[in-house]
Parts: structure tokens; C-alpha cells; sequence
């Protein structure tokens, strides 16, 4: 081997060693994806805020806005339909980017939705939706959930048992509950030796659902399992329970958040089928990108990204399975 | 001579004038509206004369009764508190809050309990002392008691009784020789209510006042001071009403202030017969308003009555039970008070 090879050799490798330590390849797409979010307004209207589902939603958006330069505008109606009805009639002569919509029944903002988009505003509706499909939902299956929730019950009251269950709805017409009812139905039609004794509305209020749940505990000494919509309303239901002194099962459903896990622990609920408030968070922040992204006019889209069910139970538990909201407002 | 027909004439006047006493007033017509209700759930409705279900029945609205109570004192001396469901929120909303925090129970039990007492006693000495007129001064304090504590005590809607508060479960949650607790408070402040009302001599200043408050300060009646009273009393109680839901429901939903509980407090005591003319009325007549509410609830939820439809059906009985009094009372000059509204 020559003297020349070699030092042509050792030459050749040191500039290839020197051209991978100088030189890194830009990403062509990266300068214009931050620039497709700088500036741009995202609106957020909820049922209202305060609750473990729309604080966890407003956190992982916020971070995102804050990463990518954007602004998140929050208009809390605080439970008002007439409210948040007017926030988003003013937000549609504001013209936001993105308008991120929780629905607190399946009529109310169907029309306003449309002229959002009508108007070149990107509608994201989030866990609740409206009769009105816009771009994009981000939710759960309520279906689904429903199925899951009424099979937990069947699951427990099988033969010798009385199998007579209760469904303790938040508000017949929203777009969760119009769902989970559908999915009740669905599993309950299986399995036709269970008997719904009753069908009622606690309005989302562990008050209201514990006076209910007490008086068809009353009615029904033998019942086997109440199907709660709502876990937050659900404590209501679980302390009749506790008061009748009775074993009857209590599946519910919910965000997932820690006193969820902590009520799995204690035996306060029996399964609670959630859709994780952190991880919907994320789908939202995606579509969000997605359709800035996109380059569609606003309604083009029609995207569904449900949530995966998260089943929390005694078999399930572990720590860091619930998200904890009081920890995002440290 | 007497004139033939006195005697029967006489018979008939003390007839008359018995009849006169009997006559349907509000607290009657809502009693016997009850009783009525009550018959035809019992023979309709399986399993509605059980006992334990005449329990969950009483428990059912026994927060209610209690703020009722509440309501009384202050409606009686002519007043009104539209502040007590906000104070009974937040206050024990925050209570819960400071326990979840790390406070020692007692500790956040005694800051809840002097938060609503200073609503309260603010209250009062804007009606007392700045003579605000009720109705504003505890509509702006509902407003404001709502708003702050959201805005800097409770940072959420709805707050979780914290494991560490487990020791004071039975509050809300507990039996007493088989009776639940919260109804045992209900009658517990029922009964001393009905001795502040009846016995004691601030008591009585109160139905002067309400009756004539002129009349009662120049006849020497401390009157600002009771006014002050009331209202520190009407928070207390509303504390007392709220830990007993929260303890009961393992939570607190403070969304409650915006609810129609407030016209449920003030119908539960004018249904019942105390005119918000002030001056009339006693714990008697918060005791049977809340029945009528509570059997009725009770019963509409047996027949799995959807709640929105609950809600048509009671406003339209209630408005019944005022209807069939103005025409069985009606009101003219004499009847009529100053303040009625």
C-alpha cells in the first residue's frame, strides 16, 4: 500500500468526519410550521370552567399555544347556554382561528357552529357535540362508554341476583348523555333477563342524584347496580348507597381525574369507564395543528378522533393511572 | 219581648264566626294540599307508605327545611336573604377546600363557619345601619360572596370532602337511633328557631319589627340590632345546612348559587303561609312547605318523572296553591301590607 493511498485515505476520512460535525440538514418544513401558528387565536368556549374535564383541556392547550406562539382565549358561560350562545356570537365577529367548542346539549349552538364556519372559522368540538358536525370532534365514544358502563352492571348481577339496574342520567340531551343512553340500550338488548327499573336525571348534581338514587333504592330494595353518567355527580348516588346499607354495584364514567382513582380505591364506585382528560387534551392540540396545517377552508375537514376508554377498577389500579386536576393549578 | 228568631239569629253568628276560624288560610290550604298528595301516593304509588321511604323522603328535602329555617328568621322581621344559598355554598365549599389543603378539621370548620358569619353580619348592618333594602343588599351579597370565593378561596366548581375529613362523614352521613342525621338537624334547628321565635325576647322583636317597624323602635325595640341578628343567624344556619350536603355528598357543587335553590327557600317558607310582608307565620309553616315539596319530589321520582318534567310539575302546583288562596283571601286595604309583593 502506498504512502500516497494512505494519506488520501486518512485525508478522505477526516473531511467526512468534518463535513457530519459541521454541518447538520435543516428540516425544509420546519420554518414553516412554526410560522403557520405564530400569531394565530385559538377560542375556547366550555359548559364551564372550574371542572376537572375543562381545567385539564385549557392546561394542555395553553401549553401548546405558549410553545408555538399562538393565544388561547377562554369565555367561560358558567353552565349558561344563553351565555356561552352570546360568547360565541361575539367570537365570530372576532374571528379566532380555531374555536374550540364544548356543547352543553346537542341544540343549543348547532346553528352558531355552522356560521362559524360559514365565516372561515375551524370549529373543534370537544367530548360534548352538537347536532352539527364542524371540522373536527375530539371525544369519547359515548356509545361505546355506554356499552362498557352497561356491561360492567351485567357483569354483576348475573343469575341469582335480582338484575334489576338504574340508569342515573346527568341531562337527557346532551350529546354525551343522548350516547350513553344509545349504548345502554344496545347492551341492555343483549341481555334481556335485566331489568331497567328506572331511567332518571340527576342534572349533573350530587344532590339531586343522591335524593333520586335513595328513593329508587327505596322503591327497589333488591336492585343490583346503578349506571351513573357522570362521576362527579355520581358521589351522590354512591353515598345513597352507602346510606342503604346494601351491596349494590355502582359503575360510572368520567374524565378519570384522581378521585376517581381514589373512589376505585375505596369502593365507592365499582368501575368507572373514563376517557383521559390529559391524553384529549393532546387530540385537541393535534387537530388544532391539523387543520392550521391543512390549508382547508373551515368545515372541509369532518375528522373524528374518539378517546380511547380507560377502564379504572380494582384489577386496574395503579398510581399514576388518574391525572390530577388541583396539581395543574400549582 | 224578645223578638222570635234572636236565638237561631245568635246560633247562626256564632256559626258564622266558627266557620271564620277555620277559614283556608295559605298554611292550611298547603297542609291539606299535602295530606291530599300524600293519600293519593299512598294508594298509588307501591311502596311509598313504606317507612323507610317516609325517611328518604324527609332526608330528601331536610337541607331545604333547614335553610327554610334560615330564610324564617329573616322573613319574618320583613326581610329577605337571597345571600344564604351563597353563603351555604361557599362557605362550606371553602371548608372543605382549606381540609383538602392540609388545615386541621376543626380548623376549616371554624374559618368556613366565620366566613358565612361575616357575610352575615355585613348584611345585616347594610340593612340595619346603612338601611339598604333587603332585597339588594343580599342580592349584590349573593353576587359577591359567589364571585370571591371562586375568584380567591375555591378554585374550583366542585370541591371534594379530602380523605382526612372522613371524622366528620357523620354529619351528613350518619344514623342516629336509626334516623339519618340531617334530618335529626332539621328538626334540631326547627325546634330552636321555634324557641328563638316564640320565647325569647329577641324573638319577639323580630315579628315586631316585621309586623311594624316604626311601632317597634319607638316603643323602645333595639331594632338595628336585631336586624344584625337575624342575618348573622341566617348565615349560620346556611353554614350548618352546607356541611351537612357536603358531608352527605362527599362534595361540594358551589354551580348550586346559580340553581333555582334559592326560589325553593323562599317558596318553601311563603308556601307555607309566611307573607313576606313580614310580621306572620313561624317555623310551623317552613315545616309544612317543605313536606309539600319533599312528597311531592319523592313521589314524581317513584313514577320516574323525568327531572326537567319534575320541575313543570311543581311550579304548577305551587302556583295553584297561591292562586287558591288569593281567591279564598283576598286581599283588600285591610289584609294588604305595606311591602307586600
Amino acid at each position: 500500500m502506498s504512502r500516497k493511498f494512505i494519506a488520501a485515505a486518512v485525508g478522505a476520512a477526516l473531511s467526512l468526519a468534518g463535513y457530519a460535525r459541521a454541518d447538520g440538514i435543516d428540516d425544509p418544513r420546519r420554518a414553516d410550521y412554526f410560522k403557520t401558528f405564530a400569531g394565530k387565536t385559538i377560542a375556547f368556549v366550555p359548559v364551564t370552567m372550574g371542572i376537572d374535564l375543562t381545567e385539564g383541556w385549557a392546561a394542555v392547550m395553553k401549553s401548546q399555544a405558549d410553545r408555538l406562539g399562538m393565544k388561547l382565549e377562554i369565555r367561560d358561560p358558567h353552565f349558561s347556554a344563553d351565555a356561552g350562545a352570546q360568547a360565541i356570537t361575539s367570537l365570530i365577529a372576532e374571528k379566532p382561528d380555531v374555536l374550540v367548542v364544548h356543547n352543553p346539549d346537542v341544540q343549543s349552538y348547532a346553528k352558531l357552529l355552522k356560521r362559524a364556519e360559514e365565516a372561515g372559522i375551524h370549529v373543534v368540538q370537544i367530548n360534548m357535540r352538537s347536532n352539527y358536525n364542524s371540522d373536527v370532534y375530539v371525544g369519547a365514544d359515548w356509545i361505546g362508554i355506554g356499552e362498557a358502563e352497561a356491561q360492567g352492571a351485567i357483569d354483576k348481577c348475573g343469575a341469582g341476583t335480582s338484575q334489576k339496574v338504574a340508569v342515573l342520567q346527568g341531562q337527557p340531551t346532551s350529546g354525551s348523555d343522548s350516547g350513553m343512553m344509545k349504548g345502554v340500550e344496545n347492551a341492555l338488548a343483549k341481555h334481556p333477563d335485566i331489568k331497567l327499573v328506572a331511567n332518571l336525571a340527576g342534572e349533573w348534581d350530587a344532590t339531586k342524584a343522591h335524593s333520586i338514587v335513595s328513593t329508587v333504592i327505596q322503591q327497589n330494595p333488591d336492585l343490583c347496580a346503578v349506571i351513573g353518567f357522570w362521576d362527579v355527580m355520581d358521589l351522590g348516588a354512591a353515598a345513597a348507597i352507602k346510606e342503604s346499607g346494601k351491596k349494590i354495584a355502582l359503575v360510572t364514567s368520567g374524565g378519570g381525574e384522581q378521585m376517581a382513582c381514589d373512589n376505585v380505591e375505596k369502593g365507592v364506585f365499582d368501575k368507572e369507564i373514563a376517557y383521559q382528560v390529559m391524553d384529549q387534551g393532546r387530540d385537541l392540540n393535534d387537530m388544532i395543528a391539523t387543520v392550521l396545517e391543512s390549508g382547508l377552508p373551515a368545515g372541509k375537514l369532518k375528522a373524528v378522533v374518539y378517546s380511547p376508554q380507560l377502564i379504572i377498577s380494582k384489577d386496574t389500579l395503579r398510581p399514576g393511572l388518574c391525572w390530577s386536576a388541583s396539581a395543574l393549578k400549582k | 219581648m224578645k223578638p222570635p228568631g234572636l236565638y237561631e239569629n245568635q246560633a247562626v253568628k256564632l256559626m258564622l264566626a266558627r266557620v271564620k276560624n277555620l277559614a283556608l288560610n295559605q298554611e292550611r290550604i298547603v297542609l291539606l294540599g299535602a295530606a291530599a298528595l300524600f293519600c293519593v301516593f299512598a294508594v298509588f304509588l307501591k311502596g311509598f307508605l313504606n317507612p323507610s321511604n317516609l325517611v328518604t323522603l324527609v332526608r330528601g328535602v331536610s337541607t331545604l327545611g333547614i335553610l327554610g329555617v334560615a330564610m324564617a328568621i329573616v322573613v319574618i322581621g320583613q326581610g329577605v336573604d337571597l345571600a344564604v344559598v351563597a353563603t351555604y355554598a361557599m362557605s362550606a365549599a371553602w371548608a372543605l377546600h382549606l381540609a383538602g389543603q392540609g388545615a386541621s378539621v376543626p380548623a376549616a370548620l371554624l374559618l368556613g363557619f366565620l366566613f358565612a358569619l361575616s357575610v352575615g353580619l355585613i348584611n345585616g348592618v347594610l340593612i340595619a345601619y346603612f338601611e339598604l333594602p333587603a332585597l339588594f343588599a343580599t342580592l349584590g351579597m349573593a353576587s359577591f360572596v359567589y364571585g370571591f370565593a371562586r375568584y380567591a378561596l375555591v378554585p374550583l366548581v366542585v370541591v371534594y370532602m379530602p380523605a382526612s375529613a372522613n371524622e366528620i362523614g357523620w354529619i351528613g352521613g350518619g344514623f342516629v337511633f336509626g334516623a339519618p342525621t340531617p334530618i335529626l338537624f332539621f328538626a334540631l334547628i326547627a325546634l330552636l328557631g321555634f324557641i328563638f321565635l316564640r320565647f325569647t325576647k329577641q324573638g319577639r322583636f323580630v315579628y315586631a319589627i316585621g309586623d311594624n317597624f316604626a311601632a317597634a323602635r319607638n316603643s323602645g325595640a333595639p331594632v338595628r340590632p336585631i336586624i344584625v341578628l337575624q342575618y348573622a343567624l341566617s348565615a349560620s344556619i346556611a353554614f350548618v345546612a352546607g356541611m351537612i350536603t357536603a358531608t352527605s355528598v362527599s362534595s361540594m357543587n358551589t354551580n348550586v348559587v346559580n340553581s333555582s335553590l334559592i326560589y325553593d327557600v323562599i317558596l318553601v317558607v311563603v308556601l307555607g303561609g309566611i307573607g313576606l310582608s313580614g310580621g306572620r307565620g313561624g317555623i310551623r309553616n317552613v315545616i309544612v312547605g317543605t313536606l309539600l315539596i319533599g312528597i311531592l319530589l319523592n313521589g314524581m321520582t317513584i313514577m320516574n318523572i323525568q327531572y326537567t318534567m319534575q320541575n313543570v310539575i311543581r311550579s304548577l302546583i305551587l302556583l295553584a296553591a297561591i292562586v287558591l288562596d288569593s281567591v279564598i283571601n283576598p286581599r283588600d286595604e285591610q289584609t294588604a301590607q305595606q311591602g307586600d309583593i
